[in-house]
């Protein structure tokens, strides 16, 4: 089974459908004695940094969290959720994250030079690898379109890139990983099939049985 | 660099698919979760959905409808018709949509882009326009493009973007259903804006889009419902000739 938290952050109809429809036992929770007992953790997550780490904190999830990453299970953190695992975060303020993985997140628009470029980064833009592989990325060719929402990302996580986007010449962190932490800036399940296939890899990680309904 | 988005848009009305029965390559047209997983595999960007019904038990019928395709559509979902509270907001974001299309309900109440904008974030409220020229001036138009309200375009589009709108779809009455293109003097005033403008009206095969892509580089996406609804133009083969003239598509 797998621990979605559940943490008042963000809208997790679409994860917990495409979990659903790829046959993969889930459950929303924000019970330690859940997390602890999952076999893999996906920490989802929409909205501000500030707000959501304060909820974690609030809920009492960022010990059961690390105790989780640490036990060496599947953890998958999106969008918001991925930009939690790094140290701290500078959007609105300066914000303490899990500290999962070396890297902080900062304003994309203050490091885009033309003043016309969109922000957020809001759309279907194409993975490029760093060449150190990632079992997330399995079956996936570089190239690959993935879906995009947001505004902050992450720094300084060279370590722990997998993929990155090109994005009004900067180079936006897609996939980290860190041992067994994972974090997407992409929405894998707002990505069509492609996301879905990512998905099904981290739950095979997780040791679960993925259906092929999909 | 973003890929360009190709958006089919579906009406609905009392949960099914209005003007689906020329569609002849799945069984039921009418189905929109059916409807939703065939643009799905063609190669759809993202799906929009109207609700064009009158009724409150069609709401829910509808409500349901919007649930049943995110339960099965993995790809971002737009939902608008009859927006005109935040409530409605609450309603379609908790059953599956990702982003909230407002027309005639903000022009009533242009607070509620701001409220929604507020609440669910900028890229979460869709403005949708419906504009036509009156007397040489750019009008936008309420109630399915029934009534003027005199407004000039761009003093509404700056409104709208003041108080948080995330997107513009820009819909030409002056060429909707004309098939002759999109509107690229219209969608001109919006050369400026800072946040993604969808074009909508007007399409009618696959150059067109090629001409709005190549006339108009810094528009997002194309949005058309009849030529993909009646094969006029077939996804899957748009986004290959798009991307054969060098534009950046999601194949």
């Amino acid at each position: 089974m797998i621990a979605v938290i559940d943490y008042d952050c963000g809208n997790l109809f679409s994860l917990k459908a495409s979990l659903k429809a790829l046959g993969i036992d889930s459950q929303l929770t924000r019970d330690p004695q859940v997390i602890s007992q999952s076999d893999g953790v996906i920490l989802p997550g929409v909205g501000a940094f500030g707000d959501a780490a304060d909820k974690l904190t609030e809920y009492g999830l960022r010990q059961p969290l690390l105790e989780a990453a640490g036990s060496g299970k599947p953890f998958l953190g999106i969008c918001l959720g991925m930009q939690l695992l790094f140290e701290k975060s500078y959007e609105y303020g300066e914000h303490r994250g899990l500290g999962l993985i070396k890297g902080y997140v900062d304003s994309l628009r203050k490091d885009i030079e033309n003043p016309k470029a969109l922000v957020p980064h809001m759309g279907w833009n194409s993975l490029i690898y760093t060449g150190s592989p990632s079992p997330l990325l399995d079956g996936i060719e570089e190239g690959t379109f993935v879906y995009f929402v947001h505004s902050f990302y992450a720094k300084d996580c060279q370590k722990s890139l997998k993929a990155y986007a090109s994005y009004e010449g900067v180079q936006v962190p897609a996939l980290v990983q860190e041992k067994n932490v994972f974090g997407t800036q992409y929405h894998p399940e707002k990505s069509g099939q492609k996301g879905l296939v990512m998905l099904k890899n981290f739950a095979r990680l997780c040791g679960e049985t993925v259906g092929e309904t999909l | 660099m973003l890929a360009k988005r190709i958006i089919p848009c579906l009406d609905i009305r009392d949960g099914r698919v209005v003007k689906g029965r020329k569609f002849q390559s799945i069984k039921d047209v009418e189905d929109p979760a059916v409807m939703a997983s065939f643009y799905n595999a063609s190669g759809a960007d993202e799906l929009v959905f109207y609700d064009i019904t009158a009724s409150a038990e069609g709401r829910k019928l509808f409500t349901s409808m919007v649930s049943d395709v995110a339960s099965r559509t993995f790809i971002p979902l737009t939902v608008g018709g009859g927006i005109s509270t935040i409530a409605d907001f609450d309603r379609v974001l908790t059953s599956g949509a990702d982003k909230v299309s407002v027309n005639s309900g903000a022009l009533a109440d242009p607070q509620l882009i701001e409220e929604g904008a507020h609440k669910y974030g900028d890229q979460c409220v869709v403005l949708s326009i419906d504009c036509a020229r009156v007397g040489g001036e750019f009008h936008v138009f309420t109630h399915g493009g029934r009534q003027d309200t005199g407004r000039l375009l761009k003093d509404w589009v700056h409104q709208g973007l003041e108080l948080g709108a995330g997107e513009i779809v820009l819909n030409s009455m002056d060429t909707d259903g004309v098939k002759e293109g999109f509107d690229l003097e219209m969608l001109n005033v919006l050369s400026d804006v800072h946040v993604p403008v969808i074009a909508s009206g007007g399409a009618g095969c696959k150059e067109d889009f090629l001409t709005l892509f190549k006339e108009l580089p810094w528009v997002s996406a194309g949005l058309a419902a009849s030529i993909f609804h009646y094969k006029t133009v077939d996804i899957k083969e748009l986004k290959q000739y798009l991307a054969d003239n060098g534009i950046r598509v999601r194949l």
